[in-house]
């Protein structure tokens, strides 16, 4: 239990009729990176606010470093350091001194504040600019000095909320390898949230899906996959028109359809079949391929298209993501 | 070593130097100061006409520099009534949402600081900067006109002053809060100043049209007791003074005309054999306690008001 530095349990988040958040149970060890992944609207801010104490949750309770956030969020806030998805300095003073200002409220030394910002700024390759107004720094900067300015304090553990939101394809990346490697040096256990799975599959030891309050699964990435998809690893596409010589896409009502649709289910191993648009969708449990294309051919359509897939990190992230109604399941 | 310093100081500490260094500052100073320097103008000007053999307050003529006027410009205490809401005002709309506007607002909650040192905090420093302003500036038209006259006031003028002073930075305060209040309440800055302005607007213009409105309404006819007419002049006098200007100007009025013995109707008996002669500084202040202890009651319950709604806040980024 010692070993949890981030301990959720049974926590709910009511707005309204609306759960934000519906008995969560997370536990995160110390120095792991982990991600939470979610689309939109899952419920990921609201479990770091409450992570932070800076909401209470409606029922639940929420250890951080062995405290109690509800109840001691300014012991916890002394641990913790947050990076909002759309963090903010005061645009009139220069990056330096949005730092320092951090640095004051935490009681640092000003002596020791100056050493650590100079070395933080040079870390997020912000030295040059230290100066300037952080009004003139952009997007990317201005989530670097996000990064110093959570560190500023010596966390042991750093929230980052959808850090990599607005950031361009090779700010991302430095963007995630500087967290790995701080966190990797500084020993500081990291808790991502984002809707980007390839990036959290980039840094993170451990993921947890987030849809809609709740979390689907959680574990490293193969792991996910195979709990996820143990059913029917394999989804074959077929596409089908009419007959061989005609091109047109027969609708989903015609009978010969109806009876392959049958045929289809018949064969070993296949769990699921659905048809929509001239495009066959069936999912087995083994390569069934060579059988489906058969069963298309001898009932006289046209097969105009055939991909054999295994499940990857895109099906993941659509089956839980945009497969799933979760839009409507919310609301 | 000395320990680093506080939290809350650190925060009032920077939002002095944010307002100090701001433009609306700037802009409000010298408008404050054309102010100061117009109406000492006027007053100084004014000066001979305005000292007469028979006057109760013919004694005190260091206080009119503060309320002598030819009519061109209305006197230092009226214009002070007058901008001080915008001060107020100006300094305190956006202190709140503008933070969260800019994102900076979970940032900084998410530092290990109690939640209500960020709105105490802003509140002192608001008011040092307003205190700091007008004792500057009430003691630059002290220091001025004791130049240009010549005459040093007394030690009981000169507690009036300081007095006058007080009472003003009570009154910036008040809408100082109010507008922190909107502030909270209120996601847009410019809503939040808008809503502090019409408060002020209604207030200062159309409260009285409202109260004159209901007066005719409610006036006694002329074969009434007189203490139905009493009753009904002071029901509204009281009505008047909810407003917290009314409240200021009934006691800068008092303050600066030692004179003035009643903020409200007088009986002839009560008049009779009373010789006209300035109340001791005590006196007046007896006075105007009730409205001062209004001011500082209006102040204290929109701070509450503010601080409540802000401590049951949820604090999202944006």
């Amino acid at each position: 239990m010692s070993e949890n530095i981030i301990a959720l349990s049974g926590l709910t988040k009511q707005y309204g009729r609306l759960k934000a958040v519906d008995e969560l149970n997370l536990y995160i060890k110390k120095g792991e990176v982990f991600g939470l992944l979610g689309p939109n609207g899952a419920g990921k801010s609201t479990t770091i606010l409450m992570m932070l104490g800076l909401t209470e949750p409606s029922a639940g309770s929420v250890h951080v470093c062995g405290i109690d956030s509800t109840t001691h969020p300014i012991e916890v806030k002394r641990r913790v350091g947050y990076l909002p998805d759309e963090v903010g300095f005061y645009e009139n003073r220069s990056g330096l001194d949005n730092l320092l200002y951090t640095a004051r409220l935490n009681r640092i030394p000003s002596a020791e504040a100056a050493l650590r910002a100079e070395q933080l700024l040079q870390r997020v390759g912000l030295y040059d600019v230290k100066d300037k107004k952080t009004r003139t720094y952009s997007r990317g900067m201005r989530q670097r000095l996000g990064l110093a300015d959570v560190l500023i304090k010596h966390p042991e553990v750093i929230i980052l909320d959808e850090p990599t939101l607005g950031i361009d394809p090779t700010g991302v990346r430095e963007f995630l390898d500087l967290i790995v490697q701080l966190s990797r040096a500084e020993k500081i256990t990291v808790l991502l949230s984002s809707h980007h799975l390839h990036q959290v599959q980039q840094v993170c030891d451990r993921v947890g899906i987030f849809v809609a309050g709740k979390l689907l699964a959680e574990g490293d990435i193969p792991t996910l996959s195979a709990t996820l998809f143990a059913g029917e690893p394999y989804t074959i596409e077929a596409g089908i028109t009419a007959s061989a010589e005609e091109p047109s896409k027969p609708d989903s009502a015609s009978p010969l359809i109806a009876q392959l649709q049958k045929q289809l289910g018949e064969i070993k191993g296949v769990r699921s079949v659905s048809y929509d648009k001239g495009l066959f969708r069936i999912g087995c449990t083994h390569d069934a391929t060579a059988l489906i294309a058969g069963a298309i051919v001898s009932a006289g359509l046209g097969l105009t298209y055939l991909n054999r897939k295994a499940y990857g990190l895109d099906d993941i992230y659509n089956r839980y993501f945009e497969g799933s109604n979760v839009y409507e399941k919310a609301f | 070593m000395a320990l680093p310093k506080h939290p809350f100081r650190v925060i009032v500490d920077k939002e002095i130097a944010d307002h100090v260094r701001s433009w609306r500052f700037i802009i409000l100073l010298s408008l404050i100061l054309l102010t100061c320097f117009g109406s000492l103008y006027i007053s100084i000007s004014n000066f001979s006409k305005a000292i007469k053999p028979d006057d109760p307050d013919g004694s005190f003529f260091f206080l009119k520099l503060f309320t002598a006027s030819d009519g061109s410009m209305p006197p230092f205490h009226v214009l002070m009534g007058f901008l001080g809401p915008l001060l107020g005002i100006s300094l305190g709309f956006d202190a709140i949402n503008s933070e969260q506007h800019s994102g900076t607002l979970s940032r900084i909650l998410s530092q290990p600081i109690h939640r209500d040192y960020l709105i105490n905090a802003k509140f002192a420093a608001s008011l040092t900067v307003i205190s700091l302003l007008f004792f500057a500036l009430g003691f630059l038209v002290t220091g001025l006109g004791l130049m240009i006259i010549g005459i040093p006031p007394t030690a009981g003028e000169f507690m009036r002053v300081v007095f006058f002073i007080l009472l003003n930075i009570l009154h910036v305060a008040f809408w100082l809060n109010l507008s922190i209040l909107f502030s909270v309440l209120l996601r847009q800055p410019a809503t939040s100043a808008l809503a502090a302005i019409a408060v002020w607007l209604f207030f200062s213009i159309f409260y009285q049209l409202i109260i004159k409105l209901i007066a005719q309404a409610f006036m006694p006819s002329q074969l009434a007791p007189p203490e139905a007419v009493v009753r009904y002049q002071e029901l509204i006098l009281n009505l008047l003074r909810i407003v917290p200007t009314q409240l200021y100007s009934d006691a800068t009025v008092t303050l600066l005309m030692p004179s003035v013995r009643s903020l409200g109707p007088l009986t002839m008996e009560q008049v009779y054999g009373a010789i006209p002669s300035p109340l001791p500084l005590g006196q007046s202040l007896l006075i105007v306690w009730p409205q001062l202890t209004g001011l500082i009651a209006a102040t204290v319950l929109c701070f509450a008001v503010s601080y409540f709604s802000f401590m049951r806040r949820e604090i999202r980024s944006r």
